[in-house]
């Protein structure tokens, strides 16, 4: 097993990890981070992605993918976690009702 | 480079991009300027979409390379029928509702961030249809989400806040499946560029991973059935201004991606199965949404589940298409639904903005008798529900009429029997509310005086869905300049 395909493998096992955290966990900041940890899975296969051909060069175009996307993921965790404040001071919980009244 | 670089027709893209986003970024930093920079951008960016409509019309599409940098590592811009199409609409809804956005927050001010937040709105959708490249899409996407996110945040009530909160999971989580799917896609093919890859053509491996994923991604953020339930609570719970805009154009967002790549990446792979579940949750949408509004005690949740049933119209489109001799009728019929739905909504939505502005709540069943106090809203809501139901001559009309001959023509008379039934259920949610709206009662509802650009915006855009219906053929001509389809 050659390593980038060692990564591929790595960043879909946390790509699935991460998504099933964020459907089951209640808990808002879980949910966030979960979303940080598929994040990070995606990130590692476009790694694994640019060094396909071994001893070649890395591609370094998916190396700007995976930093424009860290860019984003850190905006979006920001928001995020903004929201999830802004909730508990309003509401007094850190999780979302699964019923909300209309 | 001189003076002439900047103003050729090539580069007018790249204005329709760098406007709005340089005007939200001054007023981040200057946040007294935000209203007078939003008016301006309404203004100049209609000019500049405008000129990009007629130059696709008389010469085809425009292709950009920003800087001079070419495909593989720069970004390209891309402009079509499709494309002018949506900015044209785009600009036409944000262009009022900036307007009607200022009145709405004229007595006690905008909240601080609105302004800027909503001018990167407006940047993202702008960049979002000129992308030619499946990343650049990708960012875009997200740009649109976390400006959309933070603008229902905005009212911090109790409702409107987890709303917020579950849009923003279900969108990132969205985006991360549409970003697998483009790493898949470049993986295979060491491209990112939209007419690269389509000229790839079908032997590319692992693409039909990379469609589920994508595709999975986009139905997420369209709020297709079964994943339309963030969509009311956040659509319904969002100042005025924002839930129009939301409902018109960001939803569309993420349904244009999706046909952008069906039409030139995934559609000669497509094996019908697929087609056909995403007519079957299309199908379900219409229903399901249909008879939520039917039930929904509040004029924003009706307004909001109208447009879950009315995106599943829109997804009508790729089952539609992908029947043999239809392609060309559905996807006429598809678009039309989007430019039609995105008017009527967004009048329907200011026009129970006003309901709420004036009598400080929008209860259906407390709401006898409101045209009395405001006619013109109310005169609004009835044309835009003409549009909704898709009678003539309204745009609803000519995109359920292209359905139709598309159905017909491939002889599957099944989804004539629902596009009909969706018609007939739109009716009755449209009418329930009328039926109170317009009754007599002795007593009129009790509510302050409505400023009049805000009920004369929600009627200048229903009669843009009405007109929509009476200028079918300058419209498709339009969509089809530069062959998308």
């Amino acid at each position: 097993m050659n390593s980038s395909l060692l990564y591929t493998l790595v960043g879909v096992v946390l790509l699935g990890m991460g998504l099933y955290r964020l459907v089951i966990d209640p808990h808002l900041v879980k949910k966030i981070l979960a979303l940080n940890i598929s994040g990070a899975g995606v990130f590692l296969f476009l790694v694994a992605v640019a060094n396909r051909t071994p001893g070649a060069v890395p591609d370094p175009v998916p190396h700007a993918m995976v930093l424009t996307g860290i860019v984003v993921a850190v905006s979006a965790t920001a928001v995020a976690l903004g929201l999830a404040c802004r909730i508990q001071e309003t509401k007094g919980t850190t999780e979302l009702s699964e019923n909300e009244p209309e | 480079m001189n003076l002439n670089d900047f103003l050729q027709p090539l580069a007018l893209p790249a204005w329709i991009v760098s406007l709005p986003l340089s005007a939200a970024g001054l007023s981040v930093a200057l946040p007294k300027i935000g209203k007078p920079a939003a008016i301006f951008t309404a203004v100049a960016t209609s000019m500049l979409v405008v000129m990009l409509g007629g130059e696709v019309l008389l010469h085809g599409a425009i292709q950009m390379q920003v800087g001079g940098w070419p495909a593989p590592l720069g970004i390209s811009l891309h402009a079509d029928g499709l494309s002018a199409a949506m900015l044209a609409i785009a600009c036409l809804i944000a262009g009022v509702v900036t307007f009607y956005a200022a009145s709405y927050f004229s007595t006690e001010g905008a909240p601080r961030t609105f302004w800027p937040l909503w001018l990167f709105l407006w940047a993202a959708l702008n960049a979002l249809f000129l992308s030619g490249d499946i990343f650049n899409l990708y960012v875009t996407l997200e740009l649109l989400g976390l400006s959309a996110v933070s603008l229902v945040a905005l009212s911090r009530s109790a409702e409107a806040l987890p709303a917020a909160m579950r849009y923003l999971l279900v969108s990132l989580t969205g985006s991360l499946s549409y970003l697998m799917g483009v790493a898949l896609l470049y993986a295979a093919n060491g491209t990112l560029d939209l007419n690269t890859l389509a000229a790839a053509g079908p032997g590319m491996p692992s693409i039909s991973t990379a469609f589920a994923l994508m595709a999975a991604g986009l139905v997420m953020k369209s709020a297709l059935f079964p994943m339309h339930f963030w969509l009311p609570p956040a659509h319904a719970n969002a100042p005025a201004p924002v839930s129009a805009a939301l409902s018109a154009l960001v939803v569309k967002g993420s349904i244009y991606i999706l046909m952008r790549l069906w039409l030139t990446l995934f559609e000669p792979l497509i094996n019908p199965g697929a087609a056909d579940l995403i007519g079957l949750m299309a199908a379900i949408a219409i229903l399901w949404g249909s008879i939520q509004a039917l039930l929904a005690q509040r004029l924003k949740m009706l307004v909001a589940y109208s447009t879950v049933a009315q995106i599943g119209y829109i997804f009508l489109v790729f089952p539609l298409s992908s029947m043999p001799t239809a392609g060309q009728t559905a996807w006429q019929g598809g678009l039309y639904f989007v430019l039609s739905h995105a008017c009527a909504k967004a009048a329907v939505f200011l026009a129970a903005g006003n309901v709420i502005y004036s009598v400080g709540h929008d209860r259906i069943s407390e709401l006898k008798g409101i045209v009395r106090r405001l006619p013109v809203s109310m005169f609004a809501f009835a044309l835009a529900g003409v549009s909704l139901i898709g009678l003539p001559p309204s745009g609803g009309f000519v995109a359920k009429w292209l359905y139709l001959n598309a159905a017909l023509k491939a002889g599957y008379w099944w989804w004539a029997v629902l596009i009909m039934s969706g018609g007939l259920l739109a009716t009755a949610y449209v009418f329930r509310f009328f039926s109170r709206a317009f009754s007599y009662s002795a007593d009129t509802v009790e509510g302050r005086p409505v400023p009049w650009i805000m009920e004369w915006a929600a009627f200048v855009l229903a009669s843009c869905a009405v007109i929509l219906g009476l200028t079918a053929p300058v419209v498709i001509e339009l969509f089809t300049a530069g062959q998308p389809f």
